[in-house]
């Protein structure tokens, strides 16, 4: 979207000389790897693209990024990207952040990032724990989850970075998971949208949360809890053996069955991504009963906030003369004799 | 000030005072927060200016938008001084104190002159608003304002009647009450009424009717001045003061407030480093004035940005730095708090920046409409770490113009953030400014760094983000420069790559760079501002202290004593010159709004034996205040201050005397 030239790369030119320096075995390192195999397919311009983030494992990000990047501080990453993009809207703007930075100390700067719609891809990393600081229950931790600092089990209830990012009005909402297939056609969709693109990548910490999200993400059995969702096609999942159905009395989702491949006859949806009040059923699914919703969930554009302020400031200054004497002599005035001064 | 009460003759004849010697006149407005006191004294200030006198002001207001109305708290006052010389201050003690109800009385009454002149509106004084504001009986009736003149008279009739024409309720058409008032002021000090008849018609342009009825108040206030025979309860008649236009230096004026200026100067500053502006703020009194400005001048290439918090606003400024704008801004202290760690963002990535703080009085919320200076140590020390950043000072109103654009330059040639101190005083009060020349400045462009800026081992182009000029400010490239990617971040970096490097030796060296960078920014040499190069005593002064110091010391070296005035502008780093300038005086006072923290910055600096003069009620330093302060250095006793007792063998009893 951001540009208007394709820019021949491969991979290797994303790749800095920065030794990698997250846990072996990180859902990073293969969020890294969609993102730098996915950036070539659009044909971006290193020079013209922009790493930013908060603190946090993930933030670490822009540093293994051969490209502009700006590792700022904790949660205030969107804040940074609105001005750079204010600054320069020629500029794409990747920003990287997790579910402490994000939603814990960052939460009231996502919320305004995505409702006023700057135009940027939001990858929020969510891996259900604070890793850097050394495994912390965080706001996306399950209920029960034990940790340094809930040692008999946190008693909070956990937020659902996606139903969090549509609530506070975002236009596009995706999903994936760091070893996923598919990570790199959300990221290419996200690309594509004009707006604040929310991104929620599930990944796997090796180290304080190890396999939390197997339930749908391990390979085994993968088809029958993973709805991948595309514009257009029915919502099946389980080999075209189930759908997602709206029970229209309670006016909630529902799984049913799907008999010899005919999904109408069962009554499954056509995801339309720009259904919002489907899209907030598809985010607060709950897995267990549901399959996990994965995709693009939402994506419905509307203008962005930076065209807004450019053509606000665009009108304003039409017919207006930028003449600094002309504004410092502005209002009532008055000259003091001895002068052949004119009031201007 | 002068001997203003000749605008209350008190010998009982008809004396004008138009010729008597009368250099300046102190005024307040004082009335219900709902009363537009404000807005009453905003445009007999324009007034004053445009008769061409030399003017200060004082608006004192509560925190409340709407605070009860008659209630004591909720009084809202507005103080002008002018006169036909030098105006500093807002001046001490009012000469005329209008008070539009019993509260605004009460709570004012203490500040006026023995036999100055007290202007109540009767209508306001009933049973109701004298029980609100605590009083036993009607102060109007009672005698106990024996010592002052007194002209009472029903100014809420008076102004229903003159807006009768227009068909207004009677609640609509006592708004216009305080029009009323400034048309019987601007008939007491003979000011011109059509600058603000082009005011109202300009203001209610979509309302004529509001506009004329308005107008007709100011008008009956104006000509029952004229008419009617005023007379006091001492049988003095009160006639019109013309006060002489000030001689000033000729060219174009205009009144500015702080707010004003500094945006002007941002603006002006932005422009001399050719470079758009980014105003990132958030509401917060008193400094919202200068987002408020600045959202008006787009066609400037300004772009302001109403964050979702103060740090938001800080983060956003410090994003369009980075992209290359001249990123800005603004808050008073709890938000500055709030800012904090950003700011340390901005000098680990030594980026540009403009931080303005408008203080108020702390901690915590503190007074948010009153006045102190009690930020410097947040300013100058407050941070994670070891952060140095610089910090600088206005000192008045339209010194807020030069300072910004000092702040800008500060910020672009250095690649740091610089933070700009005004106050609450500076931000709302008002005086006459000489309009600059943009041109007078010398512009200093920004550079951005497009090419390859070292060579690597091979001999090969390379770059280095943290490479350092000769003034120690790395290269700005912006994002979207081919050839020189990087990433830059809060965490220490190496010394010239700029990658992440933790090691012993790297982080002292970046430690002793970020520190000898700001220590060696050009900051001119500091000035005596009145008054000899050493001497007794040296009053340094800071920030809008400026007015009631210069006022203080000119007094005092009227009266013969050694005293000299020096007002810092460079807060941090000090000027060179400043320790041995200080040597140069047997004492050195520090009047502030504050405990005596730039007492404290001066002593650890200078080791100089600083002495603290501090005052942190909310207002402003009296020049009376000061000059007793000054004069205990010299005989003014009270412990006597270490200060010399000028002997005078003809006043003072001699142990020896009676031996000679």
């Amino acid at each position: 979207m951001n540009a208007p030239v394709k820019f021949e790369t491969t991979l290797k030119d994303w790749e800095t000389d920065q030794e990698v320096r997250w846990c072996p075995g990180c859902g990073d390192y293969a969020i890294l790897k969609a993102v730098q195999r996915t950036l070539p397919q659009l044909g971006a311009d290193p020079a013209k693209t922009v790493f930013i983030s908060g603190i946090g494992c993930s933030s670490r990000f822009p540093y293994y990024m051969e490209s502009y990047g700006f590792h700022t501080i904790h949660g205030r990453a969107p804040a940074v990207a609105t001005g750079v993009k204010l600054a320069n809207p020629e500029l794409d703007i990747w920003l990287v952040t997790g579910d402490g930075d994000g939603l814990s100390i960052g939460g009231n700067h996502l919320m305004h990032v995505l409702r006023r719609n700057v135009n940027m891809q939001i990858m929020l990393f969510n891996n259900e724990i604070y890793g850097l600081t050394k495994g912390q229950a965080s706001p996306t931790s399950r209920e029960g989850t034990r940790s340094p600092s809930s040692p008999l089990g946190s008693v909070d209830h956990p937020a659902k970075p996606a139903a969090f990012a549509l609530g506070a009005g975002a236009r596009f909402v995706g999903r994936g998971f760091d070893v996923s297939k598919h990570l790199p056609d959300v990221l290419k969709a996200a690309h594509a949208h004009q707006g604040a693109a929310f991104i929620e990548i599930f990944q796997n910490c090796i180290v304080y949360n190890k396999d939390v999200f197997d339930d749908f993400a391990a390979p085994k059995g993968a088809e029958d809890r993973q709805l991948w969702l595309e514009d257009g096609k029915p919502m099946l999942f389980a080999g075209e053996t189930k759908g997602i159905a709206l029970d229209r009395d309670a006016l909630e989702l529902k799984v049913v069955d799907v008999a010899d491949g005919d999904w109408e006859a069962a009554g499954v949806l056509v995801h339309d991504v720009t259904k919002r009040q489907i899209a907030h059923m598809l985010v607060d699914m709950p897995f267990g009963p549901f399959p996990m919703a994965l995709g693009v969930l939402y994506d419905d554009a509307r203008p962005t906030f930076e065209s807004a302020v450019i053509a606000e400031r665009e009108q304003a200054s039409a017919g207006k003369e930028a003449n600094l004497t002309k504004l410092l002599a502005k209002g009532q005035t008055w000259t003091v004799s001895g002068t052949a001064q004119d009031p201007v | 000030m002068a001997n203003a009460a000749a605008a209350t003759p008190q010998d009982g004849a008809t004396q004008t005072a138009t010729d008597a010697g009368l250099d300046s006149v102190v005024v307040r407005f004082a009335g219900d927060s709902g009363d537009g006191m404000q807005l009453t004294g905003g445009q007999f200030t324009l007034s004053t200016a445009l008769a061409g006198n030399d003017l200060a002001t004082f608006p004192d207001f509560p925190a409340e938008i709407r605070a009860p109305q008659g209630t004591l708290f909720g009084v809202s006052a507005f103080q002008i001084n002018f006169g036909s010389r030098a105006i500093h201050t807002a001046g001490d003690a009012p000469d005329v104190l209008v008070a539009m109800n019993p509260a605004a009385l009460k709570t004012n009454l203490a500040a006026l002159k023995p036999g100055g002149l007290v202007i109540a509106d009767t209508g306001a004084f009933t049973k109701r608003n004298l029980d609100k504001a605590k009083y036993d009986s009607n102060p109007l009736e009672d005698g106990s304002l024996a010592k002052f003149d007194l002209l009472a008279f029903d100014i809420s009739e008076k102004t229903i009647e003159a807006v009768k024409p227009f068909g207004l309720g009677n609640k609509d058409a006592l708004r216009s009450k305080n029009m009323w008032t400034l048309g019987l002021a601007l008939w007491m000090f003979d000011r011109p009424r059509e600058p603000i008849h082009d005011w109202l018609k300009a203001k209610f342009a979509k309302a004529p009717d509001i506009a004329d009825a308005n107008i007709a108040a100011l008008d009956a206030g104006h000509a029952y001045g004229e008419t009617a025979e005023l007379s006091g309860p001492q049988g003095n008649v009160f006639r019109q003061l013309h006060v002489d236009p000030v001689e000033s230096e000729p060219g174009l004026y205009r009144t500015v407030t702080g707010a004003e200026a500094v945006s002007l100067g941002l603006v002006a500053g932005a422009q001399l480093a050719e470079l758009p502006m980014f105003f990132g703020g958030y509401p917060i009194t008193p400094a919202s004035a200068i987002l408020h400005h600045l959202a008006r001048l787009k066609e400037f290439g300004v772009t302001t940005f109403q964050a979702e918090d103060e740090i938001a606003a800080i983060c956003a400024a410090i994003g369009a730095s980075y992209a290359g704008q001249l990123g800005v801004t603004s808050s008073s202290g709890p938000g500055i708090a709030l800012k904090t760690e950003a700011i340390g963002l901005g000098i680990m990535t030594e980026l540009p920046l403009v931080i303005v703080n408008s203080q108020r009085g702390g901690p915590s919320t503190g007074l948010p409409t009153k006045t102190e200076q009690s930020d410097l140590y947040q300013a100058v020390y407050g941070r994670n770490g070891d952060a140095p950043m610089p910090v600088i000072a206005a000192r008045s109103p339209s010194d807020a113009f030069e300072v910004a654009i000092e702040a800008c330059r500060i910020a672009v040639e250095y690649m740091t953030p610089v933070m700009l101190l005004t106050d609450g005083y500076i931000a709302n009060a008002a005086e006459p400014w000489k309009v600059p020349d943009p041109a007078d400045f010398a512009p200093f462009p920004a550079e951005f760094l497009d090419t390859p800026n070292a060579k690597d081992a091979d001999g090969g182009d390379t770059f280095l983000p943290y490479k350092r000029d000769a003034k120690g400010a790395r290269p700005w490239v912006k994002p979207g420069t081919p050839g020189l990617l990087h990433r830059i971040g809060g965490i220490e970096k190496h010394e010239t790559t700029g990658n992440i490097d933790y090691s012993p030796d790297n982080h002292q060296r970046m430690t002793d760079l970020r520190k000898s960078k700001v220590e060696n920014i050009a900051v001119p040499d500091q000035q005596v501002a009145l008054g000899d190069e050493t001497g007794t005593l040296a009053v340094v002064g800071w920030g809008s202290t400026y007015g009631p110091i210069h006022q203080a010391v000119r007094r005092s070296i009227e009266k013969g004593l050694s005293v000299s005035h020096i007002h810092v502008r460079h807060i941090w780093p000090l000027p060179a010159n400043l320790g041995e300038l200080l040597k140069g005086f047997d004492h050195v006072l520090v009047p502030e709004m504050n405990t005596g923290q730039f007492k404290t910055v001066l002593r650890d600096q200078f080791l100089v034996d600083a002495q603290p003069l501090t005052k942190t009620s909310g207002q402003p330093f009296q020049i009376a205040e000061l000059e007793a302060a000054i004069a205990k250095y010299f005989d003014g006793i009270d412990g006597n201050e270490g200060g010399q007792v000028n002997v005078n063998d003809q006043q003072l009893p001699s142990p020896e005397g009676g031996a000679k």
